[in-house]
């Protein structure tokens, strides 16, 4: 489904990717990690082709993607900041974001998951920054795309939301979705991915299941094997 | 010798008496003008019936009154067609057409020499290269003339009413247009110029050169080359006459060179590039006149002394005053400045800070005509506030000490 | 791109920002009306002020907006949409509100005193074209300064010294070389400089309707045949409108090599 072949990246005399090669052929739930300045917002970014790679080249269904656009009909992407425009009501940014695209589901039933029915009317500017993310969560599950990137989707979210996001993401996994997370809460990673992608200073240094992360590094948990995995890296 | 002016009287009153009506018309026994003036006597009356007579030169050698009802006279471009030579004659009533062109003499539909008591009136000239030529005559009327050219050129024009060492004539109420100057005086005195509108002309509207004592009044002036220009010559009263849209590189409203002791009052100045351009005139009087929407209201230049600017309006002009030369004891004072930000605190109707009219980028485009695209900039606006508070290369001494917080002169003549 | 204008121009006009500018042509109008109750003595006065201001403005809030919006350009980015949709949609979401402002803030004083009926309509008209033109041109060079720069301080700062650049700074050198070199022939050359500003080109527009009797004091002939015919306000529209298309098609191409 994603096919990553030698993708290079520079900012400056930073290499933000270094010749990345990465490629997801089933469904399922993957975690990209690395620590701040690893290139895997890069990689995102290149993915949903907002940066563009220096070399390399990205395949998503065989059809290469760069230099494209109409192919993001099949990503559904969440941003880790919802900053919305803050003079727009809910929803016409809902409506907003529909007009974009086709394969819209289930939006009445993410309104009342996430209990929004009363903030539709109200201004962006106006709202919390709990509920500014759960507009950005129904943003993204509105969307009915083989592939969902979500970047940061625990920030600031209470306890029972991020229980409800956690069900999303399981549900639509069960779709035979691929599902690209990046997350600083190990608890969140652990509790939901299938396979890790782990970057450090643009390279992977690590590709497969928590479980063969946990064997290779000899830790008992994921948090522990990341930590070796930064301190020892050429372990 | 008072028998003797008894006798002059009684030969008079019988002559006027005796005087005949001589009537020309096509199927008349006098088929022509000429023939009705060879034929008549001094004070006779010749009256020209309808039609078109192709006459030229037509000689008029005795006090005569000519008068054309409905005619039209065509010279055919062979040459003038009245001329006159003797005193008291009228001519009234005639179209004048087509008098032709030369260089090496003045041709005119009507020219007079010499003579004394005249009355040119109700002619229409058209394609004339001169229309009413007055040479060394005096005490006449021009009235009520229509002069149309069609002038293409200043060398080959001539002028609509053109007088030349004369004096005590009136001019009134003509309408004159495509010539080379309007009316024209060259030493010409103790003459006036009323309620006309000359419009059009190639050079000036009015000119005047060493004639001395004349006035105008209630004259308009409109798209001509130059309004008026008052060349070399004192004692002209300018009054309450309309200097309009005189546009152009050399244009102005009213010209002055070398002029004393004269009186500019209730005229108003529109639209014109210079309102009045002064150069070499000394002891004139600047009143009640009304500067609108002109490029420069007044530029001065140098050799003017003793001028004075009372009670005038300068209103939306580019520039109010561009100012070359010494102060030379000219003075403005008390007039109204549409530009003028001050205030009037005690409300006597005079603002309370001084006005000075001389803006540093008029200065700026004195010396450099190109600067003239940077009109309205900000950075103009800048330097020109600047050099208004503290001024360095404008004359510090031109300015309105008692500026005019209202209009002065409520206009009358607005059309 | 008309759902990109259509949502950055509700998301606009609702902005305070769009208020205080849309009061303050609307209070201005009011007030100049008053005083002078003379239409075309206040259309002047508004042609200095707004030569000024509609750039300044239009500058500031375009790389206000560009700066305030990036994380929502970034789930535009994401979205099936081409770059040039959104950028082009943004920018003509942004110089509209702007103009929407001006327009509807002068329009409603000026109709209030019978512009209708009044002769200076045309006047009016051109007025407020210049006015959009001008926002149109400086919105689109701030949104290049901004796509240049991602550092906010440096963009504003970049973006305040444009305006005060083509404003005053442009003009004062303009100034001192006519003057320095008064004993060459300037005439082309001033020409030249001036369409390369756009404030300065609308300052001629409006020169041209209020001080022709001044310019046409002049005796060049560049000048004459410039200021003498309709040919000079033809083309220094024509150029107007060349400086709104340049930098926008500059949006274009450069936000298709950046990167988010």
């Amino acid at each position: 489904m994603i096919d990553i072949k030698d993708l290079q990246k520079r900012f400056g005399k930073l290499k933000a990717l270094d010749s990345i090669n990465v490629s997801i052929q089933n469904d399922g739930i993957f975690a990209v990690l690395g620590p701040n300045g690893s290139g895997k917002t890069t990689l995102i970014k290149c993915i949903l082709g907002m940066v563009i790679p220096d070399a390399g080249s990205i395949r998503i269904n065989d059809q290469e993607i760069l230099g494209q656009w109409a192919y993001r009909e099949k990503i559904s992407y969440m941003p880790q900041i919802a900053n919305f425009p803050p003079n727009l009501k809910v929803f016409e940014l809902i409506r907003m974001i529909k007009s974009f695209r086709t394969g819209i589901t289930n939006v009445d039933e993410l309104i009342a998951l996430f209990q929004l029915e009363a903030s539709l009317e109200k201004k962006i500017s106006h709202l919390s920054g709990g509920t500014k993310q759960k507009v950005n969560i129904l943003l993204t599950f509105m969307i009915d795309a083989p592939l969902i990137i979500l970047d940061e989707p625990t920030t600031g979210l209470d306890p029972v939301a991020l229980m409800k996001l956690k069900q999303l993401i399981l549900d639509e996994k069960k779709r035979g979705k691929i599902i690209l997370i990046t997350s600083h809460s190990m608890a969140f990673v652990n509790a939901i991915s299938d396979d890790i992608v782990f970057l450090l200073e643009g390279k992977i240094y690590f590709r497969g299941s928590i479980t063969e992360l946990k064997e290779k590094t000899k830790q008992p948990d994921l948090e522990q094997a990341i930590v070796k995995l930064l301190t020892s890296p050429h372990a | 010798m008072k028998k003797y002016i008894l006798f002059l009287f009684y030969i008079g009153s019988t002559n006027a008496l005796m005087s005949e009506e001589i009537i020309v018309c096509k199927t008349c026994d006098i088929a022509s003008i000429k023939h009705a003036v060879k034929t008549a006597q001094s004070g006779d009356t010749i009256t020209v019936k309808e039609g078109i007579y192709n006459e030229t030169e037509i000689v008029i050698d005795k006090p005569l009154t000519v008068m054309g009802q409905n005619v039209i006279i065509d010279a055919g471009f062979n040459g003038g067609i009245f001329e006159i030579i003797a005193d008291s004659v009228s001519i009234s009533g005639f179209t004048l057409n087509n008098t032709g062109m030369s260089y090496t003499k003045d041709i005119a539909a009507v020219y007079c020499y010499r003579i004394n008591n005249f009355k040119f009136e109700n002619l229409i000239i058209n394609k004339s290269q001169f229309a009413i030529l007055v040479h060394k005559s005096k005490n006449g009327i021009i009235r009520k003339n229509t002069i149309v050219g069609n002038a293409e050129t200043e060398a080959g024009g001539g002028n609509g009413i053109h007088l030349w060492h004369s004096n005590n004539i009136e001019i009134a109420d003509n309408t004159i247009t495509g010539m080379r100057d309007g009316i024209y005086f060259e030493f010409v005195d103790n003459s006036v110029i009323l309620n006309n509108r000359s419009a059009e002309n190639l050079r000036y509207g009015l000119h005047f050169m060493f004639s001395n004592y004349n006035t105008y009044q209630n004259n308009s002036f409109e798209n001509n080359g130059a309004g008026v220009a008052v060349m070399f010559s004192k004692f002209i009263t300018m009054e309450n006459n309309l200097f309009k849209h005189n546009w152009g590189t050399a244009a102005y409203g009213l010209l002055l060179k070398e002029i004393y002791d004269g009186e500019i009052s209730g005229n108003q100045f529109i639209q014109n590039t210079t309102g009045i351009n002064v150069e070499g005139s000394t002891r004139i009087n600047y009143h009640n006149n009304t500067f609108d929407n002109n490029g420069w209201g007044v530029k001065i230049a140098g050799g003017c002394y003793d001028n004075n600017f009372t009670l005038n309006d300068f209103i939306n002009n580019s520039f109010d005053v561009s100012y070359y030369g010494g102060m030379n004891n000219n003075t403005f004072y008390q007039n109204y400045w549409s530009e003028y930000a001050g205030y009037d605190l005690n409300y006597d109707g005079f603002g309370d800070i001084t006005y000075r009219p001389v803006k540093l980028f008029s200065y700026v485009v004195g010396k450099t005509p190109e600067a003239i695209i940077l009109m309205r900039s900000l950075f103009v606006d800048i330097i020109n506030f600047s050099e208004k508070v503290t001024p360095v290369f404008t004359p510090d001494q031109i300015q309105d000490d008692t500026p005019v917080i209202d209009i002065i002169n409520k206009s009358e003549l607005n059309d | 791109m008309l759902k990109i204008l259509k949502y950055s121009f509700i998301d606009l006009i609702r902005s305070h920002w769009s208020y205080v500018y849309f009061l303050f042509y609307l209070i201005l109008g009011f007030v100049l009306l008053f005083i002078n109750n003379d239409l075309s003595k206040a259309i002047i006065t508004l042609m200095n002020i707004i030569i000024v201001l509609t750039p300044l403005i239009g500058t500031l809030l375009g790389v206000m907006y560009y700066y305030h919006s990036r994380e929502f350009t970034e789930l535009l980015l994401a979205q099936p949409l081409k770059r040039s949709t959104i950028f082009f949609g943004q920018y003509l979401g942004l110089s509209i509100s702007l103009t929407f402002s001006l327009v509807v803030g002068l329009g409603i004083p000026f109709l209030a005193y019978g512009l209708i009926q009044s002769t200076v309509i045309f006047n009016f008209i051109s007025l407020l074209l210049i006015g959009s033109l001008l926002s149109f041109i400086f919105t689109a060079l701030a949104l290049n300064i901004a796509i240049a720069n991602d550092d906010r301080i440096k963009g504003f700062g970049y973006s305040i010294l444009l305006w005060l650049f083509m404003a005053v700074i442009y003009d004062g050198l303009f100034l001192v070389s006519l003057v320095s070199f008064s004993d060459y022939p300037l005439e082309k050359f001033a020409l030249g400089v001036t369409v390369f500003n756009p404030i300065d080109l609308s300052r001629i527009y409006i020169v041209l309707k209020l001080d022709i009797a001044a310019l046409l004091g002049y005796t060049g002939a560049v000048f004459n045949s410039f200021f003498g015919t309709s040919y000079g306000k033809i083309l220094s529209f024509l150029l107007l409108v060349l400086w709104v298309i340049i930098p926008s098609i500059r949006i274009i191409t450069s936000s298709n090599k950046k990167d988010f």
